[in-house]
C-alpha cells in the first residue's frame, strides 16, 4: 500500500478553527438556563469538621444551592481505585465532598451553585467552617517517623503499599564487584499546570433522561462509565464529552476528580445546566501533582566502566489519596534500567500519604526520576574511572542485536518490561554531531579562560509507550465520499485529528482533508479507555489503521460486484475506486459507499451520477453477502498490544553557569529521539519541544514549595515560575526509526519522551560547568538560591 | 477568582475625585491603571466599598519636564513614558527601568504613579524615586502636601499618604550632565520582580574622583533602600577595585534579615546585592562623562 | 464616541456601557464588577479570548485595546465604555483567508492545544506593528508576556518570524 500521507508534515486539520477563536473548550459552552457552581475548599492540611454553618450562603439572593457531604446521600461514596495492585495493601481515595476529616489543602467541602460565578463566589465567602486542625504530614521524612502524625488514622506508618521486585541476583554481585558506591538523590513535586485549567458543563435532560457532560478531560468513556454506575443510568444515557482540551499531560485523566461527580449531581437535582470552571488558584491545590520521590541508590561497577547491579530503594509520595495505585512508582521502577544491560537489579519502594494534593501521573509519570538516578549513576561511574560520560553510556547500551530485550520486571500494565527495538548508538552518535562533542573540550577551556563556566550534559532514556489493554474506532464512507472516523480516545493538542487522518487518508486513496475524525465524544464511539501513557497514536491509531484496512477492503469487494471484476484488481486512489488498468471504470468512494446498502433511498450528486451509470445488477442472493460484513461502507477496528513498546532518546545540552548568581543559561540544546515510525514528523517535533521545555521548567522554575502547615506558598502563576519564550532555547531535533514489531503502523508513542531527560542532563551539565569546585548534584529541581548553596558547600569542603 | 461586589464610579475632573475620597474615606480605593489592584480584587485579597476609576481624569495625563525633574501625571501609562523620545533622551535611566517592568501588556494599562502609589519592595519605580532624592504630590479637599520618597514609602505596600488624598504627580529629578548611570536586577524570568535588583548615579568631580553617589535597591528589605554606607565608601574614590570590594562587602548589609522567601535565602540575597552592587558600579562609572581638565 | 453617563461620577454597581468591538457597537448592562475577559465571553459570546490565570501572568486574555495590547482579566467591563477592542474572532472573518500571523502559525505549527494562540496572536499583531523587524531575541523578549505549555514556543517563534517577513512585503506592497 503506497503511503502518501504516513510520515508527511500535514499542516493540521484542527487550526484554522482554533487560529479564529473558534475553538470549542468547555468554558465556551453555553446553555439556556445555565448555573454557575464554585467549590469550598479546606484551608487546613490535616483537620476534623467540627461544624459548617452555611444559613448566610443559602439565604443569599441568586443561590440556587449549598451542597455538603450529608446532602450526597448514596453519592457519598469514595470515588474508585482505579489500578488496583496486591501490593497497595492500604488503597484510599477521595470523597466527593470532605465528610468529617480534611487531608490536604485544597479538599472539597462544600458547592454552592449560583446564577453566575460572581455570587457564587460571595457565597463561599459566607460559609463558616470550623476545623481542628492536626499536626500535618507534610513531607516524605515527617510521613516516615515512627509514631508520627498519620494522614489516614487507620493506615500505620503511613504506608500505602510496599513492592520489591528483583532481576537477577544483585546481592552476590555487590559482594564481590571493583566498585561500589552510594547516594542519596531527591526530586521534588512539580505540577502539569495546562494553560487550561478543568471545568465541567452538566445537563440533565428529565424528558429524555439523558445526562449530558461536557468536561476537560483526558478520559471520557470510563468517566461515562462510571457516572452510569453512579446515577444508575444505561449507558447510553450518558454521554460525556471533551471538547477542545486546553492541555492535559496527565493531570486531566482522573476518576473522578470530586467535580466530576458534583457536577452531575446538582444539574440533576436542579434540573437545569450547571457548570464549574476551575480557577487557577483551585487548580494549584486541587489538581494532581507529582514527582516526588526519595531514592537511595546502590551501584555497583568494573574498571572498564561496565554497569554490574543496582540496588534502588525510593519512598514516593502519593499525597492524601492514591487514586491511581502505585502506576507511578511502579514506573519509575522499570524505567530505571534505561538503555543500559542491566542484569543484576533490586528495586523497592515505599508509598507513603501525605497531608498534600494527592498525586497521579503527569507527563513523564515517574520516568524523569528513574533518568535522573540512573544517569547521575552513569556520570558518577565516568567521573570515578576518569573516562568519557558518553564513552560510558556507549559501553554499557544494548545493542540491536539483543531486541527484544526483557529487563525482567513487570510493567504499570501488568505485561513484561520488554523493549521491542532500538538502537541507542546510533542516538548517541547523532547527539554527538548536533552537539559538536568533540570540540566541546576547546570551547569550555577557551571559555573558562575568561572566567566564564560552560558545562555540557547528558541524559538518555527508554519510555514505555503504547500500553493496552486496548482502543478501538469506527471508519465509516458517508456517501458524499467524506469519512467520517470516531475512536475513544481524546486530544489535548497532540494532533491527533489530523495524525489519524493521514493514516485513513492512505487507505482509502483520498486527502486528509475529507476525513472527519471525532475523539472523545462517548455517543460517537463506545468502546475505549483514554489518551494517557503516549498511547493514543500507537494504540488508537493502530485500530484506526485497522478499520480503515477492512473499510478498503470492503469497498473492493463492492467495487468488483459492480464491475464484474476480481476484487484484487481494483484500485483506490485519489477518492475513486476503479478497476486496475481500466481507469475509466470508477466509481468514487461515496457511490461506492451508497451501493454498499442496499436499497438506500440516497440523494445527492452521487446518486444521480450512479444510476446513470451502466454497471452489473445485483447478484442473485441475499442482498447483502454475508461476507460483507453488514451494511454500508463501514468498518470497527480494535487493537489491543502485546504489552507496551518502548521508544528512545538521548538529549544534551550545553549551558552557562554564573558562578556567583548561579543563574544557568541553555547554550544549545539537541534532542534525538526514536518514536519508531513517524506518522507526522512536523507533530512529533513539537512534542519533543514542548516536552523540554516543561522538562526545563522541573529542572530549574517549577518548584511546589509546601510549608509546614501544608500550605503551597508560591501557587500562582508569579511564583510557579513556568519557564517562558525567553528561557527556552530552540531546539536541534534528529530522529532514529526503529519501528515497533508490535503494531501494524510500527510506531511508538511520542507524547511524553521530552520532559523525560531533562532534569538528568541538566544535573550532568551543571556537574559538568562547576567541576573546578567539585560540585555534584543530586536533587531536583534546582533554582539559584539553592545552586548557589550547594556551591558554597562544594567550595567550603577542604580539597581531598 | 472573581472580584467582590463594589460600588464604582469614574469622574472625569479631579476636583470630583478629591470629593468622592473625601467622603468615603477609608472604604473608597483608587482604580489607576489595576495592574496591581485588580490581581488583589480577583483573589479577594482587597474589598472596598468603593472603587474610583481615574483613568477619565484627563488632567491627570501628562508628563512634562520642569527645570528640576520630570512630573509625570497620574494615569500617564508606564509604555508612554518608555516610548517618549523626550524621555528616552532626557532620562535614559528611567526609561530602562521602565522597560524592566513586567510584559508589555502590563505596562500599555500600568501607570507610573500607580507603581509608586502601590509601593511593592520588589518594584523598579519606587526604587528609582529613592535613589534619585524624588518627590510625590499627594492632593486631596485640603490642599496639597509635596512628600520626598525618604518619607514617602513606609514598609511593605504601604505608604505614608493618608485616607482622602490621591497622588497626583511624581517627580524624577534630572541627572547631572556628568553622571553616569547603571540599573540592573536579578529576576528569574523575563518580566518578573527581580529577587534583587540595584541602580547606581555616580557623578564625578574636576578630579574625575566620585563626587556624589546616589544607590538604591529593591526586593532587599519592606521598602527600596537607599544605601548611604555603601555611597560613603565611593565618595572621594576613583572606583579601583578596592573601593569595588568595600561597596560590594557594604552592600551585604542592605539586605533584611527577614527576606527569605521560596526564590531566595538571605544569604543568597547578599551576595547578590553584593554582586549587582560591582556590576552597576563599574558600568555607572564607565559611563561618566569625564570634565575638561580630568584625567 | 458615546457621551458618557453623567451618573459615572455617582457610585454605582450597574452601569450602562457601550463598546465597538471588532467594528461592532454593543450596547449592554453591566455589573460593574464584571471583568472584561467574562464580558467579551459571556455577554458577547466572544469564546476565543480565553481565561488561565485571572492574575495578568498568563496573557491568554490579551486583546487589543485601542489599538494596544492589554490584560482582559485585569480591566472591567465598565472601563471598556466608550472604547474600541479587537479580539481574535476580529483578525479574520469566517470564511476569509486567515491573518498573515494566523496563517504563519499554522504553517510552523505554532499551536498543539490552542488555548494561549489567541493571546499570543493578538500580543504578536501588537508587536508587529510596533517593531516590523525584529530579531530572535526580541521576539523572545515580547513573548515573554504569554505562556504556552505544548509547544516549547520554538515554532512559535518561527511563525512570528514568518509573519514578519510576510507582512513587511504586504507592506511594501503597498507603498
Ligand atoms: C504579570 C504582572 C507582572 C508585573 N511585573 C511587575 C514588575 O516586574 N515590576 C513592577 O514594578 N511591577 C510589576 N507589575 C505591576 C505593575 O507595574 C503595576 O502596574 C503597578 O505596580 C501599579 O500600577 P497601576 O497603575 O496598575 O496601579 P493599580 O493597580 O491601579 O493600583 C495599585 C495600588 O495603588 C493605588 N493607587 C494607584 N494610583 C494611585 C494614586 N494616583 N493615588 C493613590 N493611590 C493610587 C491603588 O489604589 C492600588 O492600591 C506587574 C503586574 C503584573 C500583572
Ligand atoms: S487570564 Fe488574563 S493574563 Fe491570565
Ligand atoms: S498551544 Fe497549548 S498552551 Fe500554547
Amino acid at each position: 500500500m503506497a503511503t502518501r500521507w504516513f510520515g508527511a508534515p500535514v499542516q493540521r486539520l484542527e487550526d484554522p478553527r482554533l487560529l479564529r477563536g473558534r475553538g470549542n473548550y468547555v468554558d465556551d459552552i453555553d446553555l439556556p438556563e445555565m448555573l454557575h457552581a464554585a467549590v469550598l475548599r479546606s484551608t487546613q492540611a490535616r483537620a476534623r469538621i467540627v461544624s459548617i454553618d452555611a444559613s448566610a450562603a443559602w439565604s443569599l439572593p441568586g443561590v440556587h444551592l449549598v451542597l455538603t457531604a450529608q446532602d450526597l446521600g448514596e453519592v457519598l461514596e469514595p470515588s474508585p481505585l482505579l489500578v488496583p495492585h496486591a501490593a497497595l495493601t492500604q488503597p484510599r481515595t477521595q470523597l466527593p465532598l470532605a465528610r468529617d476529616t480534611v487531608r490536604y489543602v485544597g479538599e472539597a467541602v462544600a458547592l454552592v451553585v449560583a446564577d453566575d460565578r460572581y455570587i457564587a463566589e460571595d457565597a463561599l465567602d459566607l460559609i463558616d467552617v470550623e476545623y481542628e486542625s492536626f499536626p500535618v504530614v507534610h513531607s516524605l521524612e515527617v510521613a516516615s517517623i515512627t509514631d508520627g502524625p498519620l494522614v489516614h488514622d487507620d493506615v500505620p506508618g503511613n504506608v500505602a503499599a510496599h513492592l520489591a521486585q528483583t532481576v537477577g541476583d544483585p546481592d552476590s554481585v555487590f559482594a564481590s564487584a571493583p566498585h561500589v558506591l552510594h547516594e542519596t538523590l531527591l526530586i521534588d513535586r512539580g505540577a502539569a499546570m495546562p494553560m487550561e485549567c478543568r471545568g465541567i458543563v452538566a445537563r440533565w435532560d428529565a424528558q429524555d433522561s439523558m445526562l449530558t457532560c461536557w468536561i476537560s478531560t483526558q478520559g471520557p468513556l470510563p468517566i461515562r462509565n462510571g457516572l452510569a454506575a453512579i446515577f444508575h443510568l444505561p449507558e447510553h444515557k450518558v454521554r460525556v464529552v471533551a471538547p477542545d482540551v486546553g492541555g492535559g499531560f496527565g493531570t486531566k485523566i482522573m476518576m473522578f476528580y470530586p467535580e466530576e461527580v458534583l457536577i452531575p449531581f446538582v444539574a440533576m437535582q436542579l434540573g437545569r445546566p450547571v457548570k464549574w470552571i476551575e480557577d487557577r488558584r483551585e487548580h494549584f491545590i486541587s489538581a494532581n501533582q507529582e514527582r516526588s520521590q526519595l531514592h537511595e541508590v546502590e551501584y555497583a561497577f568494573d574498571d572498564a566502566g561496565i554497569l554490574l547491579a543496582v540496588r534502588d530503594t525510593f519512598l514516593h509520595d502519593t499525597g492524601a489519596y492514591a487514586p491511581y495505585g502505585i502506576i507511578v512508582p511502579i514506573i519509575t521502577a522499570c524505567t530505571l534500567p534505561g538503555p543500559y544491560r542491566l542484569r543484576h537489579y533490586s528495586s523497592e519502594f515505599t508509598v507513603l500519604y501525605t497531608n498534600k494534593v494527592p498525586v497521579s501521573p503527569y507527563r513523564g509519570a515517574g520516568r524523569p526520576q528513574a533518568v535522573f538516578v540512573m544517569e547521575r549513576i552513569m556520570d558518577r561511574i565516568a567521573s570515578e574511572l576518569h573516562l568519557d560520560r558518553l564513552e560510558v553510556r556507549a559501553r554499557n547500551f544494548i545493542s540491536p542485536g539483543e531486541f527484544p530485550w526483557d529487563v525482567g520486571l513487570v510493567y504499570q500494565d501488568g505485561g513484561p518490561t520488554k523493549y521491542d527495538s532500538g538502537d541507542y548508538l546510533a542516538g548517541l552518535d547523532k547527539l554527538k554531531v548536533l552537539l559538536d562533542y568533540d570540540t566541546f573540550p576547546a570551547l569550555q577551556a577557551q571559555a573558562r579562560s575568561e572566567g566564564r563556566y560552560l558545562g555540557i550534559g547528558v541524559g538518555a532514556y527508554v519510555e514505555g509507550t503504547g500500553i493496552g489493554p486496548y482502543e478501538g474506532a469506527l471508519v465509516r464512507v458517508e456517501s458524499d465520499g467524506r469519512v467520517f472516523v470516531s475512536t475513544g480516545v481524546t486530544t489535548q493538542g497532540q494532533a491527533h485529528i489530523t495524525t489519524f487522518a493521514q493514516i485513513v487518508a492512505d487507505q482509502l486513496g483520498i486527502a486528509p482533508d475529507d476525513v472527519m475524525v471525532s475523539t472523545g465524544d462517548t455517543q460517537a464511539f463506545n468502546w475505549g479507555v483514554g489518551t494517557y501513557a503516549s498511547r493514543a497514536a500507537t494504540v488508537a491509531g493502530s485500530a484506526i489503521h485497522i478499520a480503515a484496512v477492512k473499510v478498503r477492503e470492503k469497498a473492493k469487494m463492492v467495487a468488483a460486484d459492480l464491475f464484474e471484476a476480481a476484487p484484487e484488481d481494483i484500485e483506490l486512489a485519489d477518492g475513486k475506486v476503479f478497476v486496475r488498468d481500466a481507469p475509466h471504470r470508477a466509481l468514487t468512494l461515496g457511490q461506492v459507499a451508497i451501493s454498499s446498502n442496499p436499497l438506500r433511498y440516497a440523494y445527492g450528486e452521487n446518486a444521480r451520477t450512479l444510476m446513470s451509470m451502466k454497471l452489473a445488477g445485483p447478484r442473485p442472493g441475499p442482498a447483502l453477502p454475508e461476507e460483507r460484513g453488514g451494511p454500508g461502507l463501514e468498518a470497527s477496528g480494535f487493537y489491543s498490544p502485546p504489552h507496551g513498546s518502548f521508544a528512545s532518546g538521548i538529549h544534551g545540552a550545553i549551558i552557562e553557569v554564573d558562578p556567583v548568581t548561579c543563574n544557568v543559561t541553555f547554550v544549545k540544546y539537541a534532542a534525538v529521539h526514536d518514536c519508531g515510525r513517524v506518522i507526522n514528523p512536523m507533530v512529533v517535533e513539537g512534542q519533543v519541544h514542548g516536552g523540554v521545555a516543561q522538562g526545563i521548567g522541573g529542572a530549574f522554575f517549577e518548584r511546589l514549595v509546601y510549608d509546614e502547615e501544608g500550605q503551597i506558598i508560591n501557587a500562582s502563576f508569579m511564583d510557579y515560575l513556568l519557564p517562558t519564550a525567553a528561557e527556552v532555547p530552540s531546539l536541534l531535533v534528529d530522529h532514529v526509526e526503529t519501528p515497533s514489531p508490535l503494531n501494524p503502523l510500527g510506531v511508538k508513542g511520542a507524547g511524553e519522551a521530552g520532559v523525560i531527560p531533562v532534569p538528568a542532563l541538566f544535573a550532568s551539565a551543571i556537574d559538568n560547568a562547576l567541576a573546578p569546585f567539585g560540585i555534584r548534584i543530586r536533587e531536583m529541581p534546582l533554582h539559584p538560591s539553592r545552586l548557589y548553596e550547594l556551591l558554597r558547600d562544594a567550595k567550603d569542603k577542604p580539597a581531598l | 477568582m472573581k472580584p467582590p461586589r463594589f460600588r464604582y464610579c469614574s469622574p472625569r475632573i479631579l476636583d470630583e475625585a478629591l470629593v468622592l475620597l473625601d467622603q468615603y474615606g477609608e472604604e473608597i480605593k483608587i482604580l489607576a491603571g489595576g495592574q496591581s489592584f485588580v490581581p488583589l480584587l480577583n483573589m479577594r485579597l482587597a474589598a472596598p466599598a468603593y472603587i474610583v476609576d481615574i483613568n477619565h481624569i484627563s488632567e491627570l495625563h501628562y508628563f512634562e519636564t520642569e527645570p528640576d525633574y520630570l512630573a509625570i501625571g497620574a494615569i500617564a501609562r508606564q509604555r508612554q513614558v518608555e516610548r517618549s523620545v523626550l524621555v528616552q533622551e532626557k532620562h535614559p535611566l528611567l526609561v530602562e527601568v521602565i522597560k524592566h517592568i513586567g510584559h508589555m501588556q502590563i505596562r500599555n494599562r500600568g501607570t507610573v504613579v500607580g507603581s509608586i502609589a502601590h509601593a511593592d519592595p520588589a518594584a523598579e519605580l519606587p526604587a528609582l524615586l529613592t535613589c534619585l532624592d524624588g518627590e510625590v504630590l499627594a492632593q486631596s479637599m485640603h490642599g496639597e502636601r509635596v512628600i520626598k520618597a525618604k518619607d514617602f514609602f513606609a514598609g511593605y505596600l504601604s505608604t505614608t499618604l493618608e485616607a482622602g488624598e490621591l497622588l497626583t504627580e511624581v517627580r524624577f529629578p534630572w541627572l547631572a550632565r556628568q553622571a553616569g548611570w547603571s540599573f540592573i536586577e536579578f529576576a528569574r524570568r523575563a518580566g518578573d520582580y527581580a529577587l534583587v535588583g540595584a541602580m547606581a548615579v555616580l557623578t564625578p568631580a574636576l578630579d574625575d574622583t566620585c563626587m556624589s553617589a546616589n544607590i538604591a535597591y529593591f526586593g532587599v528589605a519592606g521598602s527600596p533602600i537607599r544605601a548611604r554606607a555603601v555611597e560613603q565608601v565611593l565618595i572621594g574614590t576613583q572606583l579601583d577595585a578596592h573601593t569595588l570590594d568595600a561597596a560590594a562587602g557594604a552592600a551585604r548589609d542592605v539586605v533584611g534579615e527577614d527576606m527569605q522567601d521560596v526564590h531566595a535565602t538571605v544569604e543568597y540575597r547578599r551576595e547578590l546585592a553584593s554582586e549587582l552592587t560591582r556590576r552597576v558600579l563599574k558600568q555607572a562609572w564607565a559611563r561618566r562623562e569625564q570634565l575638561e581638565g580630568a584625567q | 464616541m458615546r457621551e458618557r453617563d453623567d451618573d459615572l461620577s455617582q457610585c454605582v454597581e450597574e452601569c450602562e456601557i457601550a463598546v465597538t468591538v471588532n467594528g461592532n457597537r454593543h450596547e449592554h448592562t453591566v455589573p460593574v464588577r464584571l471583568l472584561l475577559s467574562d464580558f467579551l465571553r459571556h455577554e458577547l459570546h466572544l469564546t476565543g479570548t480565553h481565561v488561565g490565570c485571572e492574575q495578568g501572568v498568563c496573557g491568554c486574555c490579551t486583546v487589543l485595546f485601542n489599538g494596544e495590547a492589554v490584560r482582559a482579566c485585569l480591566m472591567f467591563a465598565v472601563q471598556a465604555d466608550g472604547m474600541a477592542i479587537t479580539t481574535i474572532e476580529g483578525m479574520a472573518g469566517v470564511n476569509s483567508e486567515l491573518h498573515p500571523i494566523q496563517q504563519a502559525f499554522r504553517e510552523k505549527h505554532g499551536l498543539q492545544c490552542g488555548f494561549c494562540t489567541p493571546g499570543i496572536i493578538m500580543s504578536v499583531h501588537a508587536m508587529l506593528h510596533e517593531h516590523p523587524d525584529p530579531t530572535e531575541e526580541e521576539i523572545r523578549h515580547e513573548l515573554s508576556g504569554n505562556l504556552c505549555r505544548c509547544t516549547g514556543y520554538q515554532n512559535i517563534v518561527e511563525a512570528v518570524k514568518l509573519a514578519a517577513e510576510r507582512l513587511r512585503l504586504q507592506h511594501m506592497e503597498v507603498e
